[in-house]
């Protein structure tokens, strides 16, 4: 039955619920059993809301039976990173200290959306401690497991996002993107992901990590799936400051139009200097599938990276500040010693990264007069093994994890919407970024279905 | 010569981080301090590449504030 198939995309569910050839809870409670089952290995899920969910599906089916109109997410079963208030529950955020908080007295809007669109959330989602994670490892609740090899990484900080929807629990998750954290867990998990402009989604009553650099989104195992989750979630939330006033801009209704009469451009230099062979590799299936053959420079790329991270440890250091000062020992040591020297960076640097990003914005947006879309690696590398440290770039022994973001931090840096399309590659996939101008999430996603009806962009799935 | 130089930076950025979380109000375990010390090197260069680009003195910083 279509809504019970663990791989069963988000749209053909709802359309099987909606038809009434399955019902939301026939379809919920697989997804439990499959979480039940799975989980133990992918460590996926800090909380399982299994009463609310049933309750949920059964409300869901009552509705149909009375004859209301089902949602364009029927039945569907999601999950959110546990930085997403969920009705009942701490919000995590990834952290020991946050345990201590009350259950949230609301679900974040995000949650309310999808809902309201007949999807039924199933749990909470784990993560790297306050979002400052591009690994998806956590002291605290243990690492998310890559589901195409559990030995490997998930990439973080969504890894229980991207860990959840690629080893099929459930078709959809959200998760977090400030530097990386959406597209990362889609790269090394093999998903599409939707980092959307700076400002469309609301991020309303989730934990925040860099205020100005803080995204929400989508990681699905299809683009459809992407869009119908984000075309629902879209619109204006006055708890969010620096949401978005724009109508809603919805991306369904011109998916199919095809990459065809679009510009695009492989980005060159600072974004291939520093890749290896597999994504590489990567790009150029990608580039080959759409016909691209022009390359584009990004100025002042590393610049952007670098502006990025200092932007981010202030920040951070910042929010944190407080619990540095009364419960620095409950951090995660690794964390905790980034906050503290984001902390005390001298605010004469920041401000000016700010200015830097003012500029470098500018400079970024003259490209978008010559093309549409600009492709560039998620990632350096596939998913490197859970504790790995260290890794070779260029010949050069580097740190990992700050390496792991160095292609998607300058594009996050001025809130560019970004789709991330999975490709196949053995024995791990890797992500490819296609980069759009600010609000045209549409043309990221007509490309990336573009993609994947031809076959180049496939979330694979894991062995059994 | 260099030696004597990185010997006073290296000082100077110890006595940094002890004078300047004590003026935030935290307190660093001595356990804790070679890794933040690091860290805030890697910053302190990351900010130097950003301040190594000339940019006109009007140009605003770009955090997003509504009104």
């Amino acid at each position: 039955m279509a809504g019970c198939d663990p791989w069963a995309t988000a749209a053909e569910t709802a359309r099987a619920v909606a038809a009434g050839e399955t019902t939301a809870l026939a379809v919920v409670e697989a997804a439990l059993g499959r979480i039940e089952a799975r989980n133990p290995a992918l460590n996926a899920f800090t909380a399982v809301t299994r009463e609310r969910a049933l309750a949920s599906a059964r409300a869901v089916d009552a509705a149909r039976a009375q004859g209301s109109p089902p949602g364009p997410l029927t039945g569907v079963p999601f999950a959110v990173k546990n930085l997403f208030d969920v009705a009942g529950l701490p919000t995590l955020a990834g952290s020991r200290i946050n345990r201590e908080r009350g259950p949230a007295p609301a679900d974040a809007t995000l949650i309310e959306r999808l809902e309201a669109a007949g999807a039924v959330l199933t749990g909470a989602l784990n993560m790297g401690e306050y979002a400052y994670d591009f690994t998806g490892e956590n002291v605290h609740d243990g690492p998310s497991r890559n589901p195409h090899d559990t030995a490997h990484m998930t990439g973080g900080s969504s890894g229980g996002s991207g860990g959840a929807v690629a080893g099929g629990l459930v078709p959809i998750s959200l998760g977090s993107d400030t530097n990386g954290s959406i597209r990362v867990p889609s790269s090394f998990c093999g998903l599409f992901g939707l980092k959307p402009t700076y400002g469309r989604l609301s991020r309303a009553r989730t934990f925040p990590f860099v205020a100005s650099l803080d995204h929400v989104g989508p990681l699905a195992r299809s683009v459809r799936d992407l869009a119908l989750a984000y075309d629902v979630m879209q619109g204006h939330d006055p708890e969010d400051p620096v949401c978005s006033e724009r109508p809603v801009e919805p991306a369904l209704p011109g998916l199919d139009r095809g990459a065809a009469g679009l510009r695009i451009a492989v980005a060159g230099g600072y974004f291939q200097r520093h890749a290896t062979a597999e994504a590489l590799d990567a790009v150029s299936r990608i580039a080959e599938a759409l016909g691209v053959t022009q390359e584009i420079e990004v100025p002042e790329a590393a610049r952007a990276r670098s502006a990025a991270y200092v932007i981010t440890s202030a920040e951070a250091g910042d929010l944190h500040l407080g619990r540095l000062r009364t419960r620095a020992a409950d951090f995660d040591p690794a964390v905790r010693d980034r906050l503290i020297a984001g902390a005390l960076l001298p605010a004469a640097l920041v401000v000016r990264a700010h200015k830097f990003r003012r500029w470098y914005r500018t400079e970024v947006l003259k490209l978008f007069e010559s093309v549409d879309a600009i492709l560039a690696p998620a990632t350096p590398f596939p998913a490197p093994r859970i504790g790995q440290t260290t890794m070779t770039l260029g010949g050069a022994e580097v740190p990992l994890r700050p390496s792991i973001g160095i292609f998607t931090q300058p594009i996050s840096f001025i809130g560019l919407p970004v789709v991330v399309v999975p490709v196949p590659l053995a024995p791990l996939p890797i992500g490819v970024q296609v980069i759009a101008a600010p609000w045209r999430e549409d043309v990221a996603l007509r490309i990336a279905l573009a993609l994947e009806l031809a076959g180049a962009a496939v979330a694979p799935r894991p062995p059994d | 010569m260099q030696a004597d130089e990185n010997a006073e930076d290296n000082t100077a950025l110890d006595t940094y981080v002890v004078a300047a979380a004590r003026t935030l109000g935290l307190s660093v375990e001595p356990a804790w301090k070679p890794a933040v010390r690091a860290n805030l090197e890697v910053n302190l260069r990351h900010a130097a590449a950003v301040g190594e680009i000339e940019l006109p003195d009007e140009v605003e910083p770009a955090p997003v504030f509504g009104a």
